[in-house]
């Protein structure tokens, strides 16, 4: 009876979630398709914490649905006639038969490698996988989350290369010029909320970052969720989302890298591997790279919804009404051709 | 134990009534004509039927913990969804279309 109501939950859910993705994929209206976009990854976060998988789960739906969506809608901000026809019109005109063969045999093509991965994966038989070899190595770990173990132990090297690759992200989001114009000063309500809102962010934030060395959690979440309240200042006036300015944004760009190198060239430097902590301080470590790299990835999140540099003041300021884009001339410029 | 199924059948109670909320709310969300009525029906699946089901999960959970996160979403969710249904309102109103149009 209660496996029966399982499958028929786990039914329910995959048939919303590709009935969303279709929808959001298929829709003509640019803001339907995002708002259909942020279920798709709210549901996907559900199907993760199915699959037992709480950690991802969290970062789904905090990266993949939460600030995801955050990001299209403020990039449908500046897009003309987003809410109407024309625009979804226009957009599918555009696409040449050639691209969307391409596109569909491309597609099939991933389809059928992705099946073909899921049937060997069933087949399968022998037991012998990476977890067992995670959880019998997890007690010198320094952490007994398993997942922070990999990510910020076993596999740290992986994970600085990622931060690499976010730094060299935002370098470029950077030299895009300055931020893009922010919005009026929100009313009593939103300001209200904000900064009630934001105390509250900040200490959750940290909560994530502790418990990640014992249960899901970890840089990634706390890093999202500090970007979520630097989104949600953005949104009610501030226009830098609380970063700071000029030399002290640059060295949060970098603290993330430099503290996982410095302390992995440090290691190196007392005659151990790059990397390779000692035990008795591996869980000081961890804690210690985690907490700069929450605040190098809040950084880097923060500044692609500016979509620019804070530092620098925009051009062309003008004042709108609330919630109303103040790059009014942006939107004209990009009409006048049509 | 008397008290513990009495225990459990209130949870249960208080659960089943506070999705009767979700369900007249997303209802409400489809079938109402214009913004403020459909703004009006989802904040009742908001308010009560959430604080329903967090009471009921309260009941059923001996963790005090687990408790405060639970009475936080609550109180997290009711924030939010006040301010965001006044800015929606606001937006509507500001814009004259208060009559959707779909």
């Amino acid at each position: 009876m209660e496996t029966l109501a399982w499958i028929l939950l786990d039914t329910m859910l995959v048939t919303a979630l590709l009935a969303l993705g279709w929808g959001s994929l298929a829709s003509k209206d640019l803001r339907r398709g995002v708002v259909l976009f942020i279920g798709f990854g709210l549901l996907l976060a559900l199907v993760w914490v199915r699959l037992r998988a709480p950690d991802i789960a969290l970062a789904e739906a905090a990266i993949g649905a939460g600030l995801t969506g955050a990001l299209m809608l403020s990039a449908l901000r500046d897009e003309p006639g987003t809410s109407s026809e024309a625009a979804g019109d226009a957009s599918v005109r555009s696409t040449p038969v050639s691209a969307s063969l391409l596109l569909t045999l491309l597609s099939a093509g991933l389809a059928i490698v992705l099946g073909a991965a899921f049937i060997c994966a069933l087949d399968r038989t022998d037991p012998a996988s990476l977890a067992e070899e995670v959880f019998a190595n997890l007690g010198v770990s320094g952490v007994s989350n398993p997942v922070t173990g990999v990510l910020l132990n076993f596999r740290a090297y992986d994970t600085l290369l990622e931060l690499a690759v976010l730094t060299a992200a935002v370098l470029g989001i950077l030299s895009l010029g300055p931020a893009r114009s922010g919005y009026q000063a929100s009313g009593p309500m939103l300001s209200g909320l904000t900064g009630w809102l934001v105390p509250v962010i900040l200490v959750v934030s940290g909560y994530l970052l502790w418990v990640g060395a014992k249960a899901p959690g970890g840089a990634f979440q706390a890093g999202a969720l500090l970007a979520a309240a630097g989104v949600l200042l953005r949104l009610a006036g501030h226009p830098s989302g609380g970063l700071p300015r000029e030399l002290a944004l640059r060295g949060l760009m970098v603290v993330g890298v430099a503290v996982f190198l410095i302390i992995g060239l440090t290691l190196m430097l007392v005659g151990r591997g790059f990397l390779d902590y000692p035990v008795a301080w591996a869980g000081s470590l961890i804690l210690a790279i985690e907490s700069a790299a929450t605040l190098g990835i809040a950084a880097t999140l923060i500044v692609a919804f500016l979509c620019g540099d804070p530092g620098q003041r925009p051009e062309n300021h003008e004042t709108a009404d609330s919630g109303v884009p103040l790059a009014k001339c942006e939107n004209n410029r990009r009409n006048t051709p049509r | 134990m008397p008290g513990k199924t009495m225990n459990e059948f209130l949870s249960a109670a208080l659960i089943v009534s506070g999705l009767a909320f979700f369900i007249a709310g997303g209802v409400g969300l489809l079938r109402l004509p214009d913004v403020y009525s459909r703004l009006h029906a989802l904040t009742k699946a908001d308010n009560l039927g959430l604080g329903l089901l967090v009471f009921g999960l309260l009941l059923s959970t001996d963790d005090a913990f687990v408790a405060v996160k639970l009475v936080l979403i609550w109180v997290l969710v009711l924030a939010s969804s006040a301010a965001s249904t006044y800015l929606i309102a606001q937006r509507a109103r500001r814009r004259e279309r208060g009559v959707w149009k779909p």
